[in-house]
């Protein structure tokens, strides 16, 4: 698979991945109210994978359909970073991955919008938008949890100590992402995450939260070596299709 | 259920394009305001239907009393002249 496709494949598959996760809530969320805010989050992000997919499948060349690329790969040729694949553990936990994620996605789609891949920055300006709202959700509900009660604060203060180091795979530049980089398709990943912990720090302070240590990290979904919770995952999204070949609505 | 458990009720109101009115679509729960807008965004205008959203708590609308719409509506009934209806309407008056 050319670079360009696996850039496009590792934008999708944190969309899809995040997106089917959020998608475990429907039915169980603590209010009916939750339940709509995460679906329509879950498929906003769906949609954006889907956009990604069916591109990814166009620059490879080998005829994928985007429903190809999501239900018939395998857990190594997911390219996602392994914090969007964590099992959604409680409220506090899902809003803490979703936070950390979305202000993420609000940066790179923010400078992916001026991209020199006309296609990608076209996907990226129209993903923006519901990036913002699905980050004002989420950071609504970190202060809410942050600033509120004993319980809610410890819960949220321990997803996070959970959560930052896998955040340091987001901002690790490997060979591919530098070579997008210099074709000036993509943002230089350490330009984003300046933006990003400016971002996630004035959260934080809000949120009445600690910012974790740095710690080092050495997984790397984006290039296909997952936690053990995405096998399960696929499991689950991909069965209908692995049962039966070709099932359409 | 604990009454302090429960969000309290927030009625919403949107407006479906610029120069119209809010109007009343619904209630929901929400625990502060910020989250009521989010739930009413979610809930009442995902299929595009509007461009402004007002919520507000249910408790602090004042509402008239039923038992007194005798009181309050009736004497209205016979005062027809408060309709403005007896002008006459200029042609060139399309729409009134």
């Amino acid at each position: 698979m050319s670079a360009a496709a696996s850039y496009v494949l590792r934008l999708a598959d944190l969309s899809l991945v995040l997106g089917q996760r959020l998608g475990e809530w429907i039915g169980h969320a603590p209010a009916i109210e939750e339940d709509l805010g995460l679906a329509n989050t879950a498929l906003d992000l769906i949609g954006q994978a889907r956009l990604l997919l069916a591109y990814a499948g166009e620059i490879e060349g080998r005829g994928r359909s985007e429903d190809d690329l999501a239900f018939l790969r395998e857990q190594g040729e997911f390219l996602n970073p392994v914090l969007a694949e964590q099992p959604n553990g409680d409220f506090g936990q899902t809003i803490v991955r979703q936070v950390l994620i979305d202000a993420f996605q609000l940066e790179l789609y923010e400078r992916l919008a001026t991209s020199a891949d006309a296609r990608l920055a076209a996907i990226a300006a129209k993903s923006v938008k519901e990036t913002r709202y699905h980050f004002r959700y989420s950071a609504g509900w970190l202060m809410r949890l942050g600033d509120g009660t004993e319980e809610s604060r410890a819960r949220v203060q321990s997803a996070l100590e959970k959560f930052w180091p896998l955040t340091v795979e987001l901002f690790a530049e490997d060979d591919l992402d530098r070579a997008m980089a210099e074709a000036g398709v993509a943002p230089r990943l350490d330009e984003v995450r300046a933006a990003w912990i400016l971002r996630i720090e004035a959260l934080l302070a809000e949120a009445t939260l600690t910012r974790p240590a740095d710690r080092t990290y050495s997984w790397f979904g984006k290039r296909g070596q997952h936690s053990e919770h995405l096998g399960y995952m696929l499991a689950e999204m991909q069965h209908l299709q692995r049962a039966h070949p070709g099932a359409r609505w | 259920m604990n009454e302090n458990r429960h969000w309290p009720l927030y009625e919403v109101f949107v407006r479906a394009r610029g120069g119209l009115d809010h109007k009343h679509v619904g209630s929901l729960h929400a625990a502060d305001a910020r989250m009521a807008i989010d739930h009413a965004r979610d809930l009442y205008t995902r299929r595009e239907e509007g461009v402004s959203i007002w919520v507000v708590r249910s408790t602090d609308i004042t509402a008239s009393d039923p038992r007194e719409a005798d009181s309050l509506f009736e004497p209205a009934r016979d005062k027809i002249y408060r309709h403005p209806t007896f002008y006459d309407i200029p042609d060139e008056v399309k729409t009134l």
